[in-house]
């Protein structure tokens, strides 16, 4: 049983004064998301990433298409139980303290009355807000809020956790916090499908990515498969400035500094620039391959598309 | 169910309670003690007259007043600042939503409410220095006006599911002014004839009749209630408030919430 199915599933926005005119957010999505996977749903901004999140979570309605959660309908109260979703941006009752915001949304997803208080005490213990105590939310900073965000989506302890841009927005540290938080999840077997822009993170947390640019889905994979499918570049540094010119018609862009040369090449030259560096009795400092990145291989799509739009 | 219901509910009135709304309680008790040597002023006679109008259209006032700077957020707030997020993605479904924050706001205003016609009495006992059988007659006036509570409250939460805080606020001004003249609007359509008749008969039906849960007048000059308006108040009210609440169910039912 897959965690999520996604099958064709659009969304159209009528905009205009008369609301007449159709503008896709997403189109005929297919996507399916195996259980205890960590799987990252990439794209620039307005790709339709928060859209897809907002149709499985029932907060709009598609146009077309349909999605199961668990093997059930993704509109069915039961699988709600079981889902667990942290908004972009999250903004909660302010009014209330962190506490009694676990408490009023523990109650919503009914956990029962006798294990609630003992679960919120663990919860921000783990999210690091043992000691808040009866703090309004409006006193929390961003980092702070994001964290009762995460506490409220976990709250019922959900086998699915949605988690749209949970890094966005908080400094390195609050990155890093997140960022551990989800990995702990992940490790615990939760299914965690995120959404972001912030491509190291889901580098660094994912098991399978999916990219999405203008609503349209361009490719699922592997993160590994992404980094290694296509050719190797090295980057090679050394002492002795005199030997670039013997080298010149191997490397790319070499940047000088004093007496040391940095530059990148095709993996295949590495020898013959090596020898080369040998007999010009040049000092070896480093030889790093360089894998491609996600952060290329997303690129490459969005300017792929791009190219493609403007020439028709 | 109920306990999603009672989260919701008791989630808006702690809300409430904590955006200070009952601070006009304040605002309410100094209105009663700045104006009762006013009306010792008048006439020995008058005074009890004065105090009772006064305090009971004040209890009637404030909470219209509350109900509707309250229940035209209701929805559209949590819309707004996406707090509905976190709640439709839990095993919510959108009518408990929407008969949460009905019971929420409710809950609010009676306790207000009650507050209110405490210190009302306080005030004609300190006042009057009295309190005979006769004034437990007022005690029908204020259950009539919570009875308006119930309707406002609908009123107000269905414009809240579709339009902006501004505009909610607009219509629901504009139909209590109507409402309050909702005896005039049935008689106009009883003198009407042909396809006015029709229109106005039908407006009296569509929009609400706070005129017949106003018996302030009458409490005020310890003329009895009739049981029987009490039973149809009552059923109207209820009839009404269930009505609209659920034409604001429908509407959520189907929003899309960018």
């Amino acid at each position: 049983m897959h965690a999520i199915e996604i099958r064709a599933l659009s969304k159209d926005y009528a905009v205009g004064f008369w609301k007449k005119k159709l503008r896709p957010a997403l189109k005929s999505l297919d996507l399916t998301v195996e259980t205890g996977e960590a799987f990252g749903f990439l794209g620039p901004n307005g790709a339709g990433k928060t859209t897809t999140l907002k149709l499985l979570m029932g907060i709009i309605f598609p146009t077309s298409g349909s999605a199961t959660i668990l093997g059930k309908d993704y509109l069915d109260p039961e699988i709600k139980r079981k889902i667990g979703f942290l908004p972009e941006q999250p903004y909660f009752y302010d009014y209330l303290s962190a506490p009694e915001l676990l408490d009023y949304y523990a109650r919503l997803s009914g956990v029962p009355a006798t294990t609630r208080k003992q679960r919120i005490g663990d919860l921000l213990a783990r999210v690091g807000l043992s000691d808040v105590g009866s703090k309004q939310l409006r006193k929390f900073s961003k980092g702070m809020l994001q964290r009762v965000g995460i506490a409220q989506a976990i709250i019922h302890d959900p086998e699915v956790i949605f988690l749209d841009e949970p890094m966005s927005g908080l400094d390195p540290v609050g990155r890093h916090e997140v960022r551990e938080l989800i990995q702990n999840l992940k490790d615990e077997g939760k299914t965690i499908f995120f959404s972001t822009h912030i491509l190291s993170d889901a580098e660094a947390l994912c098991d399978r990515v999916a990219v999405v640019y203008k609503g349209e889905l361009r490719g699922v994979g592997v993160v590994n498969d992404f980094r290694s499918s296509v050719a190797e570049k090295t980057e090679v540094i050394w002492l002795g400035a005199n030997a670039l010119s013997s080298v010149k018609d191997l490397l790319a862009e070499p940047h000088v500094t004093g007496e040391t040369v940095r530059g990148t090449m095709q993996s295949a030259d590495l020898d013959r620039l090596l020898e080369r560096l040998r007999q010009q009795h040049a000092r070896l400092i480093s030889v790093t391959p360089i894998h491609r990145t996600l952060e290329d291989y997303f690129l490459a799509k969005t300017r792929e598309e791009e190219k493609e739009s403007v020439s028709s | 169910m109920t306990s999603r219901l009672s989260a919701i509910t008791w989630n808006t009135f702690r809300e409430a309670v904590r955006d200070r709304v009952l601070y006009n309680l304040v605002l309410f008790v100094l209105l009663l003690v700045a104006s009762a040597p006013l009306f010792s002023q008048i006439s020995i006679g008058l005074e009890k007259l004065m105090l009772v109008n006064v305090g009971l259209t004040s209890i009637s006032l404030f909470g219209v007043i509350i109900a509707i700077f309250l229940g035209i957020g209701m929805v559209s707030k949590e819309i707004e600042k996406k707090t509905l997020y976190t709640i439709l993605s839990r095993p919510v479904r959108r009518w408990e939503f929407i008969a949460g924050k009905y019971l929420g706001l409710l809950l609010t205003l009676v306790v207000n409410a009650a507050l209110m016609t405490v210190g009302f009495y306080a005030a004609l006992l300190i006042f009057v220095h009295s309190l005979g059988r006769a004034d437990a007659l007022l005690l029908v006036a204020v259950y009539f006006i919570v009875l308006q509570f119930m309707m406002m409250v609908a009123l107000t939460l269905l414009f809240s599911t579709f339009s902006s805080p501004i505009f909610s606020a607009i219509f629901a001004f504009a139909l209590f002014v109507i409402g309050t003249f909702g005896e005039d609007l049935k008689n106009f359509a009883a003198m009407s004839q042909g396809a006015t008749k029709w229109l106005a008969t039908g407006a009296a039906y569509v929009l609400p009749n706070f005129a017949s849960l106003n018996v302030i007048g009458q409490v005020a000059h310890e003329q009895g209630v009739s049981a029987h308006l009490v039973f149809f108040n009552t059923v109207y009210a209820l009839l009404y408030s269930v009505a609209i609440t659920a034409a604001a169910v429908l509407i959520f039912e189907r929003r899309n919430l960018k």
